[in-house]
């Protein structure tokens, strides 16, 4: 056994090399002349895709959003609007959104197993139930990897959020250089991107870096450069100096527009990641923190959705004019939902049989709504999660992912195996046909 | 629930804005009550116990280096050099204390020139509370993970508190196991109880998780995947994880705590037919090892820690072996993937370490005095290759298989990444002369405790997957080169040891020597030395002094482990 292992494993970490070797000839591509056929000029469908998730942290309320009900049935909520696409209601919270709803889909029946945070947002990021003998990789790293652009100086797998206490998505055992990185203020501070000293001083560090690393080098020179600790370092040193730094950064955005995001961190957020997918950015994740309203539920989530709706509908409707709405998937979701009925509190519980999520964008089939969920569902409140009646249509977190894979372009079947040979697909759940553009059904 | 959640979190927020205050007001009246101490270090600071190891332990590893002799024969491998002390003992600190050694201890360690000088620094790390703390800590990780896990009902810092103070007073491990399986009560007063309640997720306890951890963490196996269908790799069937289960299948919680009903029925629904039906408790092999008496946990915790359930004493060992390499002695498996005993011969070390662990009544301390004093622990991360392979940076494929070969026959110490704990516990430590421990004073303690803290969660934690040899991130080396923590520790401050070598009146050799030690434990070799020198008379003296900190930081050699 151990002899089978050895040498399937030598040959992977050669593998893994030769792909950092590739990768680092590709970090100074910035030398080399402009290829002409770079992606980020691309529009339209032939763009290679990009997916943005936009992720809202504590579980939003699905009724006070983009499932609304009477009153009369879940208790204190906000009136119904009309929207763009014929037929379809949703929350006054979200009027810009509203004149958005032609150019997505939704989904009203979003199903998880998970009703804690911890262990929803980890299923929910996956689409694998926590398993303590295995970290699965989040589907935005399994993007990243997938589709990886080589010609990218910068992380393709990001995050994009500030505070404390939420899970950055993490590459699992696909390896940790597909954890998303993560900016912690966006548009505004890029963290550890400037040397801490001039120009001058920093050739002199690095210089000496070189001297000591060739002492410990010189001995072990296989193992060393086993541990990808220069190339993690010159990667970091490109990344520093590339162009496509200024992705993250608003400087050179009218005012307008990032007043059209809303002046918040999200908002930032957004206009930050339609930055990154012009780079060509794979995978992006924006959070929005806050949704946790077991008090006062109301109070809470209009604060929060008034932070979402003028981001949302920003990048959508800028996307679109920039032609990049074909390419690019944007994906509105938190780990569950909240209860149909108010607890004593006026809060709303944890509630992951029925919730909500809006997608659109990058091939999806816009104008779709899927699913309802039906007002009395608070009679279950006291089932366990797992008893109480699905809603029509449900769509699961794996069936969600499959779609998305999908119209990626990649086989959500695929097979994929963890460092111990286990084998995973990359979705165990089956694409939604109602979701997926006519050439792939 | 979530008021008080909420409460928490407020009270914290509430915590946080004061304690920079305080701490600046503390840190002016230490810094006025001790800038007037010289950088001078005193040596007498440090008592060194005498060595605790017998010829019964000499014994055993005697053996265990015969057994990695004909692990390395059969591959026709060379044992590299013993490793030099200094970097010997750099490994053990980093293993049991999360750090690198001060200033202070390197001086004392170097006066001392007895020859048994490592066997006593090791009792010196091990009686350290810190090693308690730390241990605990690691520990812990198999036991109950690292999430916050179900509010209210699990409290994992009473775990940890129980924990370490059950290394303190230095607890046979199998009685820590067993009072971890079978305990009972409320879990903020008897700590060991939040091993149980840590089953609970989704306002549910769930058994299966228990049972799982359990195999896991205790017998070094994984049954896991029997939840659902039979184990495709070994024999684990699902019908042996449900009879396993069934243990952990009569626990109750209250306000009174955990407790056991031993009325109660465990019952599951068939996953096939959808019917529920009742399972009765069993295990796998050896229902003898249960016993008589007790409830259902009890006989359980008898039967996992069994003096002959081998595969209760090769997990400790192979757990063990991981905290003190970075990996386990499996290299290329997950620490708790053991085959069985008896299936592999590669593993006959193990064999070795828990037969000694068993036979002198489970203590952890003399398995890691053992593990320390092999071969594999003592030898150098150089591997010698033939001239003919020395060419060419040593970059072929030949070369590739050979070290690969070292590495998995621990015929070569292996190049490990240090885990973050340990990146920022070093470069703490390497910013103080003194040895950061209970004695130091509040304010380095508490600045030691928030900066950790605050390194880890930008560095990453991975969490139970820590004996992992994961590679390293572009946002660490990032955060290494141009992060706060790596600004702070690097420049001249009255306080910290950059500022005390830059103001020492002594050559630029002494300093650069002294940078060396303080860093990376070693002295530097003669190119570097030159090298160094040259850039000290070149740039301005106190830039160079942080420029080679900054340098030493970033280098390979400071977050591998070698």
């Amino acid at each position: 056994m151990i002899h089978h292992h050895s040498f399937r494993n030598l040959f992977q970490r050669l593998t893994r090399r030769q792909v950092m070797q590739a990768g680092l000839g590709a970090g100074v591509s910035f030398l080399l002349p402009t290829l002409s056929a770079r992606a980020t000029q691309k529009r339209g469908q032939e763009r290679p895709k990009s997916l943005i998730v936009l992720w809202m942290a504590g579980g939003p309320s699905q009724v006070d959003s983009w499932d609304p009900h009477p009153a009369s049935a879940v208790g204190e909520t906000v009136g119904k609007i009309k929207t763009r696409l014929p037929g379809l209601e949703i929350s006054e919270l979200l009027p810009q959104m509203a004149e958005q709803m032609q150019n997505v889909s939704l989904v009203r029946s979003m199903v998880s197993k998970e009703g804690d945070h911890e262990r929803g947002t980890y299923y929910a990021q996956t689409g694998y139930l926590p398993d303590p003998s295995v970290v699965h990789p989040a589907m935005t790293a399994i993007i990243s990897k997938h589709l990886a652009d080589p010609s990218i100086e910068i992380p393709q797998h990001i995050s994009l959020a500030s505070g404390d206490g939420f899970v950055v998505p993490r590459g699992g055992f696909l390896g940790a250089e597909y954890d998303a990185f993560r900016i912690f203020d966006p548009g505004r501070n890029v963290r550890n991107m400037k040397p801490n000293v001039d120009e001058k001083r920093q050739q002199r560090r690095l210089e000496g870096l070189d001297v000591v690393s060739n002492a410990f080098r010189q001995q072990r020179p296989f193992q060393t450069s086993e541990t990808l600790h220069q190339e993690l370092v010159n990667k970091a040193l490109t990344m520093m100096s590339s162009k496509q730094l200024e992705a993250f950064s608003l400087d050179d955005e009218p005012k307008a527009t990032i007043q059209k995001y809303g002046d918040s961190r999200f908002g930032r957020g957004c206009l930050v990641a339609r930055r990154l997918v012009e780079q060509g950015v794979r995978a992006t994740q924006v959070v929005l923190q806050g949704f946790d309203t077991h008090i006062n539920n109301l109070k809470g989530q209009t604060k929060q959705f008034q932070i979402l709706d003028p981001a949302f509908a920003a990048l959508i409707s800028d996307l679109k004019d920039r032609d990049l709405l074909d390419s690019t998937i944007v994906l509105c979701m938190g780990e569950f939902g909240r209860t149909p009925r108010l607890n004593p509190l006026e809060g709303r519980d944890h509630w992951p049989m029925g919730f909500s999520c809006v997608l659109g964008g990058g091939g999806i089939r816009s104008g779709v709504v899927i699913g309802e969920t039906d007002p009395e569902a608070a009679k279950e409140e006291d089932k366990r999660v797992t008893e109480r009646t699905p809603p029509k249509n449900p769509v699961s977190i794996p069936d969600l992912y499959a779609t998305i894979l999908t119209v990626m372009g990649l086989d959500p079947y695929e097979e994929v195996q963890s460092p111990i040979g286990r084998p995973f697909m990359l979705s165990e759940g089956s694409a939604v046909e109602q979701l997926l553009p006519e050439h792939l059904i | 629930m979530a008021v008080f959640y909420e409460l928490e979190a407020e009270v914290i927020v509430v915590l946080k804005s004061f304690i920079w205050p305080v701490l600046v007001v503390v840190g002016v009246v230490w810094l006025t009550t001790n800038s007037v101490r010289s950088a001078a270090v005193d040596p007498t600071s440090i008592t060194i116990p005498m060595p605790k190891s017998d010829s019964t332990s000499k014994e055993t590893v005697v053996r265990v280096n015969q057994e990695l002799a004909r692990l390395r024969s059969e591959a026709n491998l060379e044992m590299a050099n013993p490793a030099e002390e200094l970097t010997v003992w750099r490994r053990l600190s980093l293993a049991l204390h999360g750090t690198i050694p001060s200033l202070e201890e390197i001086r004392k360690f170097e006066a001392d020139q007895k020859p048994d000088r490592l066997e006593r620094w090791l009792e010196y790390l091990l009686n350290d509370s810190r090693f308690d703390d730390y241990f605990a800590e690691r520990l812990a990780r198999s036991y109950v993970g690292v999430e916050a896990g179900q509010f209210l009902v699990f409290r994992r810092d009473r775990f940890l508190d129980w924990l370490t103070t059950q290394l303190h007073e230095r607890r046979p491990y199998d009685e820590i196991v067993r009072d971890m399986i079978s305990g009972t009560g409320v879990w903020t007063g008897e700590g060991e109880v939040n091993f149980i309640t840590a089953g609970f997720a989704n306002d549910e306890f769930d058994p299966n998780k228990l049972s799982a951890r359990s195999v896991r963490a205790f017998l070094g196996q994984r049954m896991d995947c029997a939840q659902c269908h039979d184990h495709p790799f070994d024999h684990w069937k699902q019908g042996e994880f449900e009879g396993l289960t069934a243990y952990y299948g009569q626990v109750v919680n209250s306000l009174a705590g955990v407790a056991d009903k031993h009325s109660k029925d465990y019952v599951v629904e068939d996953r096939l037919t959808l019917e529920k039906r009742t399972v009765e408790p069993s295990v796998p092999f050896h229902p003898e090892w249960l016993g008589e008496n007790g409830s259902r946990r009890e006989q359980l915790a008898r039967w996992m820690t069994h003096p002959e359930n081998q595969r209760f004493e090769r997990a400790a060992a192979n757990r063990v072996w991981a905290l003190m390499f970075g990996v386990p002695f499996l290299s290329h498996r997950p620490v708790d993937d053991l085959p069985d005993p008896g299936t592999n011969p590669e593993t006959a070390t193990l064999d070795l370490l828990g037969e000694d662990f068993r036979k002198h009544g489970y203590d952890l301390r003399r398995l890691i005095r053992v593990i320390a004093a092999t071969d594999a622990f003592r030898m150098s991360s150089i591997y010698p290759l033939p001239e003919s392979e020395q060419e060419n940076d040593g970059d072929t494929l030949q070369t590739a298989e050979t070290i690969q070969q070292a590495k998995e026959r621990w015929a070569v110490f292996p190049l490990i990444r240090l885990r973050p704990e340990q990146v920022i516990g070093a470069m703490l430590q390497a910013n103080n002369v003194r040895t950061i421990d209970q004695n130091s004073h509040l304010f380095v303690r508490a600045l030691r405790f928030f900066r950790e803290n605050d390194f880890v969660d930008e560095f990453g934690d991975p969490g139970v997957d820590e004996l992992q040899d994961w590679s390293g991130t572009i946002s660490q080396a990032l955060l290494r080169m141009n992060g706060e923590f790596s600004r702070e520790l690097t420049s001249l401050n009255p306080l910290g040891s950059p500022g005390r070598v830059a103001t020492a009146g002594s050559t630029p050799e002494k300093k650069i020597e002294t940078i060396y030690l303080v860093c990376l434990t070693r002295l530097p070799t003669e190119a570097e030395k030159q090298y160094f020198i040259q850039r000290f008379e070149k740039d301005k003296p106190d830039q160079a002094v942080e420029d080679l900190y900054w340098t030493l930081f970033n280098s390979p050699e400071f977050s591998w482990n070698h």
